[in-house]
């Protein structure tokens, strides 16, 4: 059985009756055991996943109403809670956590019949664009294992390259989607804020995050997106698409269309095989009728800065629970006081959580925040504005997801101001609440590039179309594992 | 001079579901820790799920304090760590960054004072505290959470006090308008609390927490003025500082947490985007806003002629306004408001009182129509009130039951007429020659009735027999 089909093809498969789900899922688990040893994606197992199939194949047989998925096997990001399951955010801190209820996006895939065939890992509570600030170890490259993945959901990006499910969901608060979807090959979407639920998704930076699926292909991205966007009554700031079907009119091509160019994402700092990636990508848009031309956004050099303040601050409030007195892990509270129980309870955190627990407390505390906090939420606004206007003049922009090829493990672990640099093309999409998306564009030395592209709000359809056209302009190698 | 400024919390009680889940926001009802759910225990990854009623229930009370309100509102987070509050921040509202909450500046005339309002903003509650153990060393602190996530409206206003007697008039008159406006119940416990801060002399401010009743607010202000008069007038300096109230020795006791000097670093909660309230929506809360007291009032006086200090007792009081509202028609509505504030606030003065009153507004009509027809007599008509409340049944069968209908048959009353008159000669003189006197055998024959003699065909019988 060929695991390496695309989740639309395998729906078609199942459809058709040329495969079960069960089946499928039972090779899946098997491709799981075989490989998750050397790569290290998922924290946990889902031991009935292929109970859960067999029941679908079930209902296929019986004529009962099935649901989109038909048994697709998917893995979840650990952020994101399934009912009585581990979900740990690959932190000590939540080690023991289970949750209690499931996420919207949960709730919603499990009504379409999908499997979950576990939980995938991360950099803890989302921190981290390598997946090394795992507390439960890092996950590796699928196309040199002596690579780091990309992040924070790594778990999710190697899981779909390396065949151990047929497409993610991840979270993406400052390119955590699409950076380990570039870095392993893969399609990764981060929708317009507010597309999908953020019920039931651990909060790290709230204001600027997003669910978004890691996949195969442009259209199983669209896919997904289908079944799980739309306005959610435990998510105030959900936005109601109205049903949109984002996969009609997906291949209509993009002639005509403008094409901004980010000056600033192709300048300084760029690896030169993904600056002759982009190069290339550009001139096949405009090979399929685009025009494209660079723009400048001046406020992109103040976003990094502007990311990790805001995100630094949303993350001292929303990790403040974490004082380990209703859930987490197992320690006795009695004979301590307070304020030297909380500052114990808490000395779980792995250091990258730490020291953004410090930036966190520091950059909007009274005395401070005027000279931080106040001026990256003013940078946010400046740069929103700005984009605003480029979309004004442009239907899409085009940068490199990242701007450099996957590192070694360990090699910038250290370096946190070198780490925080590479997030400079994905924060923008972020910050500004745009829909943006990876698709993997070229293998350079064995090691994957990246494309993104952004479009305004609410625009995700136009994206997904523009993605789609430069996805049949390429052919990729499979990855050998 | 004394400043004194109040910061009053009111919990929305009469709303179905707490501010930010459909947990109950009545959480009296319940056992400890069964009132919750992921989002109001702060679980990973839940998300506030604004109630909207709330913000329509504070944007009230914010026009009936006549404050301004905005168009559009937004909510901010507080953070500190403390055991009560589940997510280690609270949501709550603030006037910075050009956002506003519920309620601006406003006014509201306490007799002929002017107290102005600061603010006015929802928030949630958080979870209770409960200590346990004798002394500090086997001392444990349990939670429960029953009460997290409560909508709670804070009422902040300007230092204008002068008197804790006026805190107290002010406190009084809020209550019965918060109850008014169906917003919440005052009487419930723990449904309304206040800090106080205090001031004397241009001296430094003293902020007073956990006060737990409007009365031992009066007595901490009280304290509190007491104990800075006393440090003035020896000329010790009077630390600007949070004092807590200590509940059983009614005093004020320096808190040694530096609360002063936390440092909540509020910003915008992003979980809930700004709520647009626009005039629309504030016109239509307008006509959904009940009559006000003061209206009411008026009304009472103007309408029916009822006394003004009857119509102030009765306009103040919610439970007995709506009762009198139902109850009255236009010919019995003084009577009815007569039973109300002489004998009924005296007979039902308790909460539990009143829940366990089988009268309903029938029985005060048919009581107010009995008194004016003489079929009972205003003596008697208390008798029947109580036996009412209690069983609940009608008053035409408590009457007979327990024999309260007037003596009105005039050869029954003759006989007990020329009874008095043979057994009181000396007062029968004394009438002839002073007939103002008369009333001492009226009451003589109300004695051998038990009140229930008719007053006017008593004083004409007696008239009659004596020849006057």
């Amino acid at each position: 059985m060929n695991l390496k089909i695309s989740a639309l093809d395998f729906i078609q498969e199942v459809k058709t009756g040329n495969i079960s789900a069960e089946d499928f899922v039972a090779k899946t688990m098997e491709q799981i055991k075989n490989v998750d040893d050397k790569l290290h994606a998922f924290l946990s197992i889902n031991e009935k996943a292929v109970d859960q199939a067999r029941e679908i194949d079930k209902k296929i047989k019986s004529g009962v109403d099935v649901g989109a998925c038909f048994g697709m096997p998917i893995s979840i990001k650990d952020n994101i809670c399934i009912k009585d399951s581990n979900t740990t955010c690959a932190s000590k801190m939540l080690e023991n956590f289970i949750a209690p209820y499931d996420a919207t996006v949960i709730t919603k895939l499990k009504n379409q019949d999908a499997v979950f065939v576990g939980k995938v890992n991360m950099d803890e509570f989302a921190m981290g664009l390598t997946t090394e600030f795992s507390a439960f170890g890092p996950s590796k490259n699928p196309w040199n294992l002596e690579c780091v993945p990309g992040g924070s959901s790594g778990g999710s990006a190697v899981s779909v390259s390396a065949f151990e499910c047929v497409a993610s969901l991840g979270s993406d608060t400052g390119g955590s989607v699409r950076n380990p979807a570039s870095f392993c090959s893969t399609v990764g979407y981060k929708p317009t804020y507010g597309l999908i639920s953020r019920y039931g998704l651990i909060s790290y930076a709230n204001s600027i995050e997003q669910i978004g699926p890691l996949t195969r292909t442009v259209k199983d991205a669209a896919f997904m997106l289908n079944l799980v966007s739309g306005i959610d009554p435990n998510d105030n700031t959900t936005i109601d698409n109205k049903n949109t079907n984002y996969l009609s009119g997906i291949e209509t091509g993009i002639e005509g269309k403008k094409i901004g160019i980010i000056k600033e994402m192709i300048g300084d700092g760029i690896d030169s095989s993904v600056l002759s990636a982009t190069k290339d990508a550009i001139s096949k848009l405009e090979s399929l009728g685009a025009i494209c031309e660079e723009i400048s956004l001046e406020m992109i050099k103040f976003s990094v800065a502007a990311y990790y303040t805001i995100t630094a601050t949303e993350a001292g409030s929303n990790l403040a629970r974490y004082d380990n007195l209703r859930y987490g892990y197992d320690f006795p509270l009695e004979g301590y006081e307070f304020n030297s129980y909380i500052s114990k309870a808490r000395r779980n955190f792995g250091p990258e959580v730490t020291r953004r627990m410090i930036l966190g407390g520091f950059v909007p505390s009274a005395g401070h925040a005027g000279k931080y906090f106040l001026k990256a939420l003013k940078v946010k606004s400046k740069l929103t504005k700005e984009i605003n206007n480029a979309f004004k003049q442009f239907d899409l922009l085009i940068s490199p997801t990242v701007p450099v090829l996957p590192f070694k493990i360990g090699e910038k672990i250290d370096d946190p101001i070198s780490l925080f640099l590479i997030d400079i093309n994905t924060v923008t999409a972020n910050l500004t609440g745009k829909p943006a998306i990876s698709i993997p564009y070229a293998i350079s030395n064995g090691l994957p590039i990246g494309i993104q592209l952004m479009a305004d709000s609410m625009n995700d359809q136009l994206l997904l179309r523009a993605a789609y056209a430069l996805e049949q302009t390429v052919k990729l190698p499979e990855v050998s594992i | 001079m004394t400043m004194i400024g109040l910061e009053i919390h009111c919990q929305l009680t009469n709303l179905q579901s707490k501010l930010f889940c459909s947990c109950k926001a009545n959480y009296r009802e319940f056992q400890i820790n069964e009132n919750i759910c992921p989002i109001c225990m702060g679980l990973p990854g839940s998300l506030p799920r604004l109630n909207q009623e709330a913000v329509k229930k504070a944007t009230m009370i914010a026009m009936a304090l006549n404050c301004t309100t905005p168009e559009k509102i937004a909510f901010f987070r507080k953070n500190y760590f403390y055991p009560d509050l589940p997510k280690n921040f609270q949501i709550t509202q603030l006037n910075i960054y050009g956002d506003t909450s519920v309620g601006g500046s406003g006014s509201i005339m306490i007799g002929d004072k002017k107290i102005r309002i600061t603010r006015i903003q929802l928030e949630e509650d958080p979870g209770r505290l409960i200590y346990e153990g004798s002394s500090s060393k086997n001392q444990i602190t349990l939670v429960d959470y029953n009460r997290a996530g409560t909508p709670l409206v804070e009422i902040v206003t300007e230092p204008d006090f002068e008197t804790p007697k006026e805190v107290r008039a002010f406190l009084n008159v809020l209550s019965d308008l918060l109850a008014n406006l169906g917003v919440a119940d005052p009487s419930l416990e723990g449904a309304m609390r206040a800090d106080a801060n205090v001031s004397i002399e241009g001296e430094k401010k003293v902020e007073i927490k956990n006060i737990g009743s409007f009365h031992d607010l009066e007595k901490a202000v009280h304290f509190e003025i007491t104990r800075q008069e006393s440090l003035h007038s020896r000329d010790i300096e009077i630390a600007q500082e949070t004092r807590h109230w200590d509940d059983k020795r009614k005093i004020t006791v320096s808190s040694r947490s530096k609360e002063e000097d936390l440092d909540y670093r509020y910003f915008l909660e992003g979980d809930i985007p700004w709520v647009r309230i626009d005039t629309d929506i504030h016109n239509k809360l307008k006509l959904e806003m009940p009559e006000s007291i003061s209206s009411k009032k008026e009304r009472y006086v103007s309408k029916y002629n009822i006394p003004a200090q009857v119509a102030d007792v009765l306009s103040s009081d919610k439970f007995y306004s709506d009762l009198f509202e139902e109850s009255h028609t236009e010919l019995n509505a003084k009577e009815v408001a007569n039973i109300i504030t002489t004998d009924l606030m005296g007979l039902a003065d308790t909460r539990e009182k009143r829940e366990s009153s089988k009268l309903t507004s029938k029985h005060l009509r048919e009581l107010a129509d009995a008194i004016q027809s003489g079929k009972i007599s205003r003596n008697s008509s208390k008798n029947a009130l109580h036996a009412i409340l209690k069983t609940g049944n009608d008053l035409n069968t408590i009457i007979s039951e327990l024999d309260l209908g007037n003596v009105s048959d005039e050869s029954e009353l003759l006989e007990i007429v020329t009874s008095v008159i043979s057994d009181e000669p000396k007062a029968v003189d004394e009438v002839k020659s002073n007939p103002q006197t008369i009333n001492y055998l009226v009451g003589k024959v109300m004695q051998k009735t038990k009140g229930k003699a008719d007053p006017i065909l008593t004083l004409d019988l007696l008239k009659k027999q004596i020849g006057i």
